[in-house]
């Protein structure tokens, strides 16, 4: 079957099979491997991906839903050679060690601040709570996020 | 004490970082080449059975099926291991634990091989499985690995004094035993190699998250029949390790590699979640007995202390692990009398090994315990028993080594920790508020009026500590020695690689800031070169907290073999004084007597004019250490650091649940080279520390597992840890770079033992079996299911 939709901002289509994850159309047809895959079943969010916006586990979405969505990975997030400021807080903050969870955690927490640009500490935890991270102890993250929540409004 | 520097100590950004945060850096599974071929395992549902023959008759022609590997086609070393070659690449005689590997079917797609594992006909005959190392030793166990002769893996005995007359002597004798359990690492990244073949004389190439490249090319090697020249391994971005991307994955690689060469075609291994945990080596669960003489005055006269490990199925690591608990057993306590057998043991369990901690979390969650409740036994606080007992400098520890040539600061982290969190009076108050215990009347099970508890009774407080002395890199594990190579260009850029794999904790960001430290240019400047064992030289793995004092070492070494060279030429260049101080900072090079003299740009382009080399190997040996394997006496380790560990902690007693409130982390690592990196250590530390003591557990029945993804395996979220607060007092050393020592690995040993101490402040009763999980704490027993499905049974 044939999926069209928009990709970090161009559209794509391209044929697939019915049982293939997003995840695998990602990774192997258009080679987007910043999306990782940490447990397949929707426990470990590495596979964090935009979709119309809302943070989706790409291991738990069918390729074939992409249809007519925009979808959004961790490739697609930075303006051109702009880093999102999401991710320049990250860097700064130390928000990074092994780096495996971090493009589904940018992204869990880009859509958190897209929805609510003034997120408490509590607000924060909730959104990245479905994004496992084993080396950071999460602190340099929530860090992180906050400070972008105050970049971006005084930017408005 | 950080005086003077310009980088060193300060918050530097991740050198790899951009990569990392845009999705461009390339974990293992992201490679992809040219007809490359994929593997998946056959395995038993066995984990105990001689293998009597293997029929592959009904998929030898599938079109699925491109080539099948087992130990028949090894070349080289069927078993291997990183201490003793027990474990086998592909089981050809038996299965000893449900992970093992029979053999392997490669073919274009995992898809297409999957279906086939059911369809090749194995005949076995089972064998009695051993699950409880307690009975590992009995005459009539089952043996694992007969050829050993026993099921003994490893006996490290330790005596000092005269443990009889220790005892003798006490006022009070407190004999206790404690359990920790098995965990899984649960690094993000599942396992994922390639093996590239390089063309009949050149071998093969491994690209892989591989935790210790070295050790993973030694073993590849010997499977393989070739010279280590012949393999090179190339480390990917490792998405997470904390000790547990070595056994395993050297086995992986030597499994890709071994199809590689026989199909001439790049061979990729990688492992779902279920693979990862059903395979990869854990931590060690301990029975920990322990027995204490003491005096009224607080003060401990003898130690007897009996912990043995279970080893699982294959040697790994234990007996390295085990050595540093018989090391470490007594914890930080100068002790006349003490007498230690450690032993590890084989059972049919998934097999043990390195992870972060390394054979200390066990003890310290033992001996913190017995210390708070000797305190609660004498009137003491917890910190006055430890200012009794504590090192000192010129205490002569367990294994008889005298603190000395450091700042032996125990006290000093203790009572830092102390201070920041007005610890005594604290403790002192939740003890005074009693817990409410429930009495059921035995006739009516209805409560009454006045034993309703009210929501806020409901939740106790609690606060507790845990104190630790720890030996820096292998002690005398083995040979103790690293390499760096850096290399100047003629603009002044900079190339630099370590023979210490980053394992994502960022080592790499360390070394940088060291070169930029020692030459004046800004870490922008230096480019952190991948590692491969074609190029960078051996230097042992990263284990042990050795990264930086070892690693470190060696890059200051060699970052200043081309400063002193460059030192040298600018005096000859500027006509100077022989005795005048040059010095490199803000990518410049200065002089005491004229000043700034030159760019370091520039400095270096005279240097390339003049045909000089301005590269540099640099090497840093530890010094020598020496251990008695009979008696347990030596210099164990050439330094220590040391830290303390406060928790408060909220308990509901009506449900059991522990909330971790706060956790206050004061270290003594050295000097802090990488602030940043040095805080996130601390955080990411305590959060598993923290797993570790309250809900992480890999349970089994029969040898298999129950938890085998994030499901039921649940580490830490962003929601179960409050506040961390990270404090460093800088020690005095000698060794490392500017004094830095270790951190990773303190951070994580001192958290469960704080916990469990803060939970028995706020419930008035000790635990003591980990994890403190809801039955734990409410009932005192673990419940497990019957098998390996859901759902509690006692
Ligand atoms: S891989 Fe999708 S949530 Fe873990
Ligand atoms: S940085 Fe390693 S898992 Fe988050």
């Amino acid at each position: 079957m044939e999926v069209r939709f928009k990709l970090n901002g161009k559209e794509v289509a391209t044929a697939t099979a019915s049982n293939i994850r997003l995840i695998d159309l990602l990774r192997d047809k258009f080679n987007l491997t910043g999306t990782k895959e940490g447990c397949g079943i929707g426990e470990c969010g590495a596979c964090t991906i935009l979709m119309d916006g809302r943070a989706v586990n790409s291991c738990l979405v069918l390729a074939a839903q992409a249809n007519g969505k925009e979808i959004i990975t961790i490739e697609g997030i930075a303006d051109g050679d702009i880093l999102h400021p999401l991710q320049r807080r990250f860097l700064s903050n130390g928000a990074i060690q092994c780096g495996y969870c971090t493009p589904g955690m940018v992204l869990s927490a880009s859509a958190l601040l897209s929805q609510n640009p003034d997120p408490s500490e509590e607000d924060i935890k909730e959104a990245i709570a479905g994004n496992l991270c084993r080396c950071t102890g999460y602190k340099q993250i929530i860090d992180a996020v906050k400070e972008t929540a105050k970049e971006l409004q005084l930017k408005q | 004490m950080n005086k003077g520097f310009s980088v060193v100590g300060k918050s530097v950004i991740r050198e790899d970082g951009i990569d990392k945060v845009t999705g461009k850096a390339k974990f293992a599974d992201d490679y992809k080449f040219d007809g490359m071929l994929h593997a998946v395992m056959l395995r038993i549902n066995e984990a105990h059975a001689r293998i009597n023959s293997v029929d592959f008759l009904e998929i030898e022609n599938n079109r699925n099926v491109f080539s099948i590997i087992s130990s028949a086609d090894i070349p080289g070393a069927k078993k291997v291991g990183m201490i003793k070659n027990d474990q086998p690449i592909f089981c050809d005689e038996k299965v000893v634990t449900p992970g093992d590997v029979i053999a392997m079917l490669v073919g274009e797609s995992e898809d297409g091989l999957r279906p086939l594992l059911s369809k090749i006909k194995i005949d076995y005959s089972p064998l009695p499985v051993l699950n409880d190392p307690k009975k590992s030793l009995d005459k009539d166990a089952v043996l694992i690995h007969p050829e050993a002769g026993s099921n003994l893996i490893i006996h490290h005995p330790l005596r000092k004094g005269d443990i009889q007359k220790g005892f003798d002597e006490s006022d009070e004798i407190l004999e206790q035993t404690y359990t920790t359990q098995l965990i899984e690492h649960a690094y993000i990244e599942p396992e994922a190699v390639i093996a590239i073949p390089q063309g009949i004389s050149q071998g093969v190439k491994i690209i892989g998250s591989i935790q210790n490249p070295f050790s993973c090319r030694r073993i590849v090697a010997a499977v393989l029949n070739l010279p280590l020249a012949k393999v090179r391994v190339q480390q990917a971005h490792l998405g997470g390790s904390f000790g547990g991307k070595d056994d395993t994955m050297a086995i992986l690689a030597a499994r890709a590699a071994v199809a590689a060469l026989k199909t001439g075609r790049p061979v990729k291994i990688r492992y779902s979640r279920e693979e990862s945990i059903l395979e990869s080596y854990k931590r060690h669960p301990y029975i920990l007995d322990y027995k204490a003489g003491y005096m009224k005055n607080g003060k401990i006269k003898a130690i007897k202390i009996e912990l043995l490990a279970d080893g699982g199925a294959y040697t790994s690591m234990s007996p390295f692990v085990t050595w540093r608990s018989v090391v470490q057993a007594t914890g930080p306590y100068e002790i006349e009398n003490v007498h230690t057998d450690v032993r590890a043991v084989y059972t049919n369990n998934p097999y043990t090994g390195a992870m972060r901690g390394f054979g200390s979390p066990q003890p310290i969650f033992a001996q913190e315990s017995l210390m708070d409740e000797i305190a609660l036994r004498l009137g003491m606080t917890p910190d006055e028993i430890r200012r009794i007992n504590g090192y000192k400098v010129g205490s002569v520890t367990a294994t008889g080594q005298t603190l000395k040539d450091h700042d032996v600061n125990l006290i000093t982290v203790l009572s830092t920790a102390c201070e920041n969190t007005d610890f005594a009076k604290k403790w002192k108050n939740n003890l005074k508020k009693k817990s409410v215990a429930l009495e059921l009347s035995k006739d009516s099970p209805i409560l009454k009026d006045d034993q309703f508890i009210r929501p806020d009774d409901n939740i106790k407080k609690g606060i507790g500590l845990a104190l630790s002395f720890r030996g820096c890199s292998l002690g005398a594990e083995g040979m103790d020695a690293s390499a760096a190579y850096i290399s100047i260009q003629n603009d002044g850029s900079v190339y630099l690689d370590c023979g210490l794999a980053e394992n994502g904790q960022g080592l790499r960001t360390t070394y940088t800031i060291i070169a930029s430290e020692v030459l004046g240019v800004s870490p922008d400047k230096i480019i952190y070169l991948e590692l491969d064992t074609g190029i960078t030289p051996d230097s042992g793995p990263t284990v042990a907290s050795r990264g930086t004092i070892m690693g470190g070492g060696a890059v200051k070494n060699a970052a200043e073999t081309v400063r002193d060279k460059l030192t040298a030429l600018v005096k000859e260049e500027f006509k100077l004084p022989a005795d005048d101080i040059i010095s490199f900072t803000d990518n410049h090079v200065h002089s005491e007597s004229e000043g700034t003299l030159a760019s370091f740009q520039d400095v270096c382009k005279i240097a390339s004019s003049q045909g000089m080399n301005l590269s540099a190997i640099g090497w840093y040996k530890g010094p020598n250490v020496h251990w008695d394997e009979e008696t347990g006496q030596g210099d164990a380790y050439f330094t220590y650091v040391y830290g303390c560990q406060v928790a408060e902690v909220s308990v509901n007693i009506s449900t059991g649940e522990v909330y971790i409130d706060k956790i206050t982390a004061v270290h003594d690592p050295g000097t802090v080279i990488n602030r940043l990196g040095a805080e996130g250590q601390v955080f990411g530390g305590v959060t598993q520390g923290a797993g570790y003591g309250i809900f992480e557990e890999v349970t089994t029945d029969k040898g298999f597992i129950r938890e085998l993804n994030f499901d039921t395996y649940t580490i830490p979220t962003s929601k179960d840890i409050s506040e961390i607060i990270p404090i460093f007092v800088e020690g005095k050393e000698s060794y490392g770079p500017w004094g830095a020592k270790s951190l990773g690995e303190p951070t994580l040993e001192l958290t469960a033992a704080a916990i469990s101490n803060a939970v028995c402040n706020a419930l008035g009763k000790r635990l003591f079996n980990l994890p403190l999980n809801l039955e734990e704490v409410l009932l005192n027993i673990k419940l497990r299911p019957a098998d390996t499905k859901r759902g509690s049974l006692v």
